[in-house]
């Protein structure tokens, strides 16, 4: 009697609601990574995916045409981070520090751009950096300039339209970290005898460096995986290692290839979170948006 | 003295704040502007016209990329909210083997980059002999969506009273009519910000949608980088325009609906 | 007290365990109907979790549990005729108040007209008329206490649970409460099984109360009863303030018992429902307002102290006098009695009616060492 009852009230309760995501996760994000590893050790014949093992795939990596791409993309993905945090800490903490209205307003107005579609905003910025953009013409008829500069397809641009889209990434965890702070300990380490710098270093940084952390995740990860940015930006003059699996996946069509370079990808990606998760950081934090 | 360094730090603050406003906003104002545009190819601004905002229900291609869009969106929404909020209805009240191990999963969508994603489920898709299109569109964007709305629908849960779930039992209402008529209208809140940012995310897909879209199926933002090589004509702008103005509103609107705050 | 009246919940032989955690020992106790009865005891008694076990939130790992003479082991809350008012109100944010006290009627799909006259005469009852269409977060501690009680009510339960429902309210606001729940039982008629951890508040409202300690259920009687007569020690000290002794009991004449203590020996008079044996290590506990003191020794009472210390509560004065032992003991009088100074050494003494004598387990302990000491004689 007390088994059946046991069922009744926990057991098809949870199993209701639990098992639909767990079935979902499992067939659709557990699988297809395993497969990803799977197939990075598979063989192709040009046209489809032989299954015969073989570590080629992996040499392949190895290859020193590839070893520029990988500094492309891994020096893009600091330098937006770095930027990122840069400007993006001062906003954060203004928004932070603001009053109940002005704060949700300020939320809001930073939210509304991204709720327009990326490309289009992109193409805005291929339109303001063009040759015959805004930001020439402007200059132009100031005449600061004698010659249009060459903005666009550099790769300043793409790190700008890097830093664009990834903007909120950085400003969300900021935010969140900045906004639980005690502001009565900044009032506290100016009693004790340090100036606005000493506090920033001493007690702000260190309180905030959680979201600091989080962001970084948040915004270097996925630079290292976009190339629809610098593509649009850059005008397909530097290639990253996002170009190279597109690349596999679709037009050279060596998936095994494509495989074995997203294996890299996610190793990198362990690496990061393990030393995030050493480092003390939580993976709570990366939920936040 | 202090009072003046304190409004000048007030002032650059709110300078860096408005430039930083600004930098975000420069190229939706263009956007904005240019929908406006004579010129059909769109580089440079010509002259001033209206044209384009009744040219672009001409526009098939477009109509269809962004109805597939507004198709997807809404599926995968509905798809990932409802499981979404389930799960978290039972990982917050039941404890579990395996627990550890959902939670674990669940943000595996949110830290991998999106392009080693799209290839998974371009691979696994493959296998499994899914068609390519909308149904393989819809599957993808759920799956990326699904944690946010688990997110989101957990911080509600995180302050939830149980005891009004037990006040509700005591009461008569068996375990789902306490669901429904209680739990759920309590944490609904939650679950329509889930349902938003869900819908949010899956309507600006880029990378996921590039990998998992089949003939026929194109969204919006793929259409956009399609057109992004010959160059974006006017009535695109005009499309983001009128959505740009509808989400504003709705915003605004539902800020407005707020209930007044009481004791 | 017992014959003519009917148990409405039986508790027997119930054990609730958490893994190893041993929360409710084998507890038995009947509740009559109509009573007001009061489970009394420290935080982690196991009294909530027996109530929970009542209101069928939490399963007994082993026992029984009838309500109306029914086991109800296989029923879910919403299968019980009762019903519970719970330490958080828990309350429906989401529903205005009309809606949270009528709930319970509309779960059981009474007619919308039945539905409208119960929430108002409800409403009425407990002294919210105008109230139904305000919602939870408008509602001050008190006033929610209050839906929470009708929101139950309406229901017309057979038993009424109350999970420390005074506790978040203020002093002034508690004791309103504590008057206006009496009253309401008593009018009402229905079976109010109430916990608590504030022993004046058990004392005030209840027939009867079950003190409640460790899982053990150590005395249920009246408050008189539980005041003048404690079982044990731990109800001794939990209700009221008492002056407890370890002492020996040595066999007297007639009916009174001679206590042997480390300071010296004692009287009090054996009860005919109390047995001892001789040397039988015992508690003895005299209430502060029942200690008697004289400037010369008293015959049979060997007890002398000094006092060191006074404190002035209202119209009572409280002595400490510290004893031999060491042991400070309490003596309490009105201000208008005679009063011992600070400083003065007297002699302790009472009526032998006023000491009650418990049972103590460091007498099989004793007996035990005594034993191996003597080599077993």
């Amino acid at each position: 009697m007390k088994k059946n009852h046991k069922f009744r009230n926990k057991t098809i309760p949870l199993l209701t609601t639990v098992s639909p995501i767990t079935i979902w996760l499992i067939l659709l994000v557990a699988a297809p990574l395993i497969y990803v590893f799977y197939l990075s050790f598979q063989s192709t014949d040009g046209y489809s995916v032989v299954y015969k093992l073989t570590l080629s795939n992996y040499k392949e990596l190895f290859n020193p045409t590839y070893l520029e791409i990988y500094s492309n993309s891994f020096v893009l993905a600091v330098l937006t981070t770095v930027f990122s945090v840069l400007f993006g800490y001062p906003f954060a903490y203004h928004m932070a520090r603001a009053s109940g209205k002005k704060k949700a307003l300020m939320m809001m107005l930073l939210m509304i751009p991204f709720w327009t579609n990326s490309m289009i905003r992109l193409n805005g910025w291929k339109t303001i950096l063009g040759k015959t953009g805004l930001l020439n013409t402007v200059l132009e008829k100031l005449h600061l300039i004698n010659a249009p500069l060459e903005i666009l397809y550099t790769r300043g641009a793409v790190l700008l339209g890097m830093v664009y889209i990834l903007f909120p990434y950085m400003v969300l965890p900021l935010f969140a970290s900045i906004d639980k702070l005690d502001f009565g300990l900044l009032e506290a380490s100016n009693d004790l005898g340090a100036n606005k710098v000493k506090t920033f270093l001493h007690v702000t940084m260190p309180l905030t460096f959680p979201g600091i952390f989080s962001g970084t995740i948040l915004v270097f990860i996925p630079s290292l995986g976009y190339f629809f940015v610098s593509d649009i930006m850059g005008g397909g003059k530097s290639q990253l290692i996002g170009n190279l699996i597109e690349n596999q996946f679709k037009a050279a069509n060596n998936w095994p290839l494509g495989a074995a370079f997203s294996m890299l990808l996610i190793i990198l990606i362990i690496i990061i979170v393990s030393i995030y998760k050493k480092c003390g950081g939580d993976i709570k934090d990366l939920g936040v948006m | 003295m202090r009072q003046r360094k304190k409004s000048f730090g007030k002032t650059l603050s709110g300078i860096y704040d408005l430039l930083i406003y600004g930098f975000l906003y420069l190229p939706i104002a263009i956007v904005v502007l240019y929908s406006f545009n004579t010129s059909k190819r769109n580089i440079v601004f010509e002259g001033f016209t209206f044209q384009w905002y009744f040219k672009l229900f001409q526009n098939d291609a477009l109509l269809q990329a962004y109805g597939n869009t507004l198709i997807v969106g809404l599926s995968s929404t509905v798809i990932a909210t409802v499981i979404g909020t389930l799960a978290s209805y039972g990982m917050s009240k039941y404890k579990f083997r395996g627990k550890n191990v959902i939670d674990s999963l669940l943000y595996i969508p949110v830290v991998i980059p999106e392009i080693v994603l799209g290839i998974s489920l371009l691979a696994i898709f493959n296998i499994a002999q899914i068609p390519m299109g909308l149904i393989s569109l819809i599957i993808a964007h759920a799956t990326f969506c699904i944690p946010f709305v688990v997110f989101t629908v957990n911080a509600r849960f995180a302050g939830f009273d149980r005891s009004v779930e037990e006040a509700a039992m005591d009461l008569g209402a068996g375990r789902i009519k306490t669901f429904f008529t209680v739990t759920l209208p309590i944490v609904m809140p939650g679950v329509i910000a889930g349902a938003f940012l869900s819908f949010t995310l899956s309507i600006d897909d880029i990378i996921i949608s590039f990998f998992t879209t089949g003939p026929g199926s194109n969204t919006f933002p793929l259409k956009v980088m399609e057109l992004t090589k010959t160059g974006v004509t006017p009535d695109v702008y005009a499309l983001s325009t009128i959505v740009l103005a509808v989400t504003i509103g709705i915003v605004i609107l539902s800020q407005r609906d707020k209930k007044p705050k009481s004791k | 007290m017992t014959g003519d009246k009917k148990a409405i919940v039986t508790i027997k032989n119930v054990n609730k365990k958490y893994g190893e955690n041993h929360v409710v020992h084998d507890l038995s106790l009947d509740i009559y109907e109509g009573e007001f009865l009061t489970m009394l005891g420290p935080s982690g008694c196991g009294k909530t979790t027996l109530l929970r076990m009542i209101g069928g939130f939490e399963e007994a790992t082993s026992g029984q549990i009838l309500i109306e003479g029914e086991n109800v082991e296989d029923k879910e809350p919403f299968e019980r005729n009762v019903n519970t008012v719970f330490q958080s109100y828990a309350l429906f944010p989401h529903l205005n108040i009309y809606n949270n006290i009528a709930y319970g009627l509309k779960m059981k799909k009474v007619a919308k007209a039945e539905i409208k006259d119960r929430v108002q005469a409800m409403l009425e009852l407990v002294q919210l008329n105008g109230y139904d269409k305000r919602f939870p977060t408008q509602l001050s501690g008190g006033q929610k206490q209050r839906v929470a009680i009708a929101r139950a009510l309406i229901n017309n339960p057979k038993v009424l649970l109350l999970d420390e429902p005074l506790g978040a309210l203020d002093l002034k606001l508690r004791k309103e409460m504590q008057l206006e729940l009496k009253n309401l039982q008593k009018k009402l008629g229905i079976t109010f099984i109430y916990v608590t951890h504030d022993q004046e508040e058990a004392l005030t409202m209840s027939d009867r109360i079950a003190i409640m300690y460790q899982g053990y259920l150590d005395q249920l009687d009246t408050p008189e009863g539980i005041y003048e007569k404690p079982k044990t020690k731990f109800v001794a000290d939990f209700i009221g303030e008492s002056n407890i002794f370890d002492a020996t009991v040595k066999a007297g004449t007639n009916d009174t018992v001679i206590l042997s203590m480390e300071v010296g020996s004692a009287l009090g008079k054996a009860s005919s429902d109390m047995t001892f044996e001789e040397s039988e290590m015992v508690y003895a506990c005299v209430r502060p307002e029942k200690l008697k003191f004289s400037k010369q020794p008293v015959e049979g009472f060997g007890i002398k102290g000094v006092v060191k210390e006074q404190i002035y509560v209202g119209n009572i004065i409280k002595s400490n006098i510290v004893i031999e032992s060491g042991q400070t003991l309490k003596l309490s009088r009105m201000d208008m009695d005679e009063i011992p100074k600070v400083g003065q050494v007297i002699n302790i003494y009472w009526d032998l009616e006023d000491v009650v004598i418990m049972k103590s387990s460091a007498h099989i302990i004793h007996n035990v060492i005594e034993n191996v000491n003597l080599g077993g004689v």
